[in-house]
């Protein structure tokens, strides 16, 4: 490589930074957090004996994975406007891929929940705790020791479905880095440089994982 | 025994059941239960694998809901053919505490968080109360020095004394017991019954579902024998254990006793 695409390189980690840590992140962070909550409610609803609710659960899961996430994005951005909705890129992104992770997700904690034996719900029925509170203080505290490494990959895959929002306009990393590699299609360098900050909120992602993971085995038997 | 028998057939009875039948879908598994059991003493159920034994004890909690029957503990009766609300409901299953063969203790819990989990969360007792509580609970199954440990760290027999403790914990008026001993290993099964025959001497209302005939033998008052979903024969063990009127009965403590 020559001195000009070092110094294009030098000159644009910093925004790309910037949009990393101003756009990606909090897209893929908020995102996730709300998918979460979306995709607790989807996997109880389709564990419900009430079938109308349990169908409907169905129906969004298989939407939701049945369809890409660039389709779902951009009906979101570019469809809802038509019918009168129109929501900025970053809110439109978060929307969407809340949706899409809530989808997901739904199926991995309704597994988890599933996973807990019977004896489990039982033995809190008998202390005389209802639904929620067993959810609570019985259920989802161990299931989480199941839905973590696979809720790890969802998020993973989040962060690095971000780049997709760079197709409605938000100035995410993957944005930046075209940006910055239009007039000098210098693309090799500054893709090179988005592929690297990926791949260290991953590291960093992994690492936790298995702090998590660690965490959460510490009342089982090896 | 026998003494104790009579001297309680004058208490009143805390447990009652009446005509309790239970189906599950085609399969009726209860056909019609009745039994009574005074305040004080305790029942021991013994029958085949099948019989509905386990049904029976779980119905007494509402962990399987009776179809059709009257059950009444303390001063709270439920008509389960009728819609029961919540609310009794509620008052019904806090009637009794369950000990589950599988003893279901909450892995990612502490002994003491698996005792105090319902007097705090449920009862919504002090915390530091509950705590004194599980603690004595604790001395008294013989596993004082265990606490903070968790379940996976005890062995079976501890499990299901720690079960135990779970369910006195809440201060049912009735306890119940579904083959607490069936999944130990045979060395461990001696320092659970202690802890159950401690209970009884200590005045505790108990049902207990159990193959241990010679447990039976020693702390029932009375003994239920089920078979196909009614009882075939109920009297002090002496007579259902020691000379059963019913062949079957016979069959059964035959086949217990001498397996091959």
């Amino acid at each position: 490589m020559d001195s000009a695409t070092w110094e294009l390189i030098g000159r644009n980690l910093w925004p790309m930074l910037v949009a990393t840590i101003t756009q990606t992140i909090p897209l893929a962070a908020i995102s996730f957090v709300f998918g979460l909550v979306i995709a607790l409610f989807v996997a109880l609803a389709r564990l419900s004996t009430i079938r109308p609710i349990a169908a409907a659960a169905r129906v969004y899961i298989s939407l939701i994975r049945g369809t890409p996430l660039l389709v779902q994005l951009f009906i979101v951005f570019y469809a809802l406007p038509q019918i009168g909705l129109v929501i900025d890129p970053f809110p439109a992104a978060v929307f969407a891929f809340s949706l899409n992770v809530g989808g997901y997700a739904a199926e991995v904690i309704r597994a988890a929940i599933l996973s807990i034996p019977k004896g489990q719900w039982e033995a809190a029925e008998t202390i005389g705790m209802g639904y929620t509170t067993t959810l609570q203080r019985v259920i989802l505290p161990q299931a989480a020791r199941t839905a973590v490494p696979p809720l790890s990959n969802t998020l993973i895959s989040l962060v690095k479905d971000t780049s997709l929002a760079s197709t409605i306009l938000v100035t995410e990393l993957l944005r930046v880095a075209q940006l910055a590699a239009a007039p000098t299609f210098d693309f090799f360098a500054l893709y090179g440089v988005a592929a690297v900050y990926y791949w260290v909120i991953c590291l960093i992602l992994s690492f936790a994982q298995n702090r998590l993971e660690a965490r959460l085995e510490r009342y089982v038997a090896r | 025994m026998s003494e104790l028998a009579i001297e309680s057939s004058t208490e009143p009875d805390l447990l009652t059941v009446r005509g309790v039948r239970k189906a599950f879908g085609e399969l009726a598994v209860l056909r019609d239960i009745s039994f009574a059991v005074p305040a004080g003493t305790v029942t021991v159920v013994i029958g085949p694998s099948g019989s509905g034994k386990t049904t029976v004890l779980r119905t007494l909690n509402a962990l399987d809901r009776a179809d059709a029957g009257v059950i009444g503990i303390g001063d709270v009766s439920v008509d389960f053919s009728q819609p029961v609300d919540r609310a009794t409901l509620a008052r019904f299953r806090a009637q009794s505490g369950m000990v589950f063969q599988a003893h279901n203790l909450f892995p990612h819990r502490t002994v003491l968080q698996n005792i105090i989990e319902g007097p705090v969360i449920v009862q919504k007792r002090p915390k530091a109360e509950a705590i004194d509580d599980a603690r004595r609970l604790l001395e008294q199954v013989g596993l004082g020095q265990k606490a903070d440990q968790f379940p996976y760290q005890l062995s079976g027999g501890q499990q299901q004394r720690v079960g135990i403790a779970r369910a006195l914990a809440l201060k049912p008026k009735l306890m119940l017991f579904d083959e607490p001993t069936s999944a130990l290993d045979p060395e461990l099964v001696g320092d659970v019954l202690r802890v159950i025959r401690d209970l009884a001497a200590d005045g505790w209302t108990m049902v207990i579902v159990t193959h241990e005939i010679r447990f039976a033998q020693q702390v029932a008052d009375q003994v239920l024998f089920i078979e196909d979903g009614v009882v075939l024969e109920s009297g002090p063990p002496a007579q259902v254990l020691g000379a059963p009127s019913e062949a079957r009965t016979r069959q059964f403590l035959q086949r217990i006793l001498d397996p091959i």
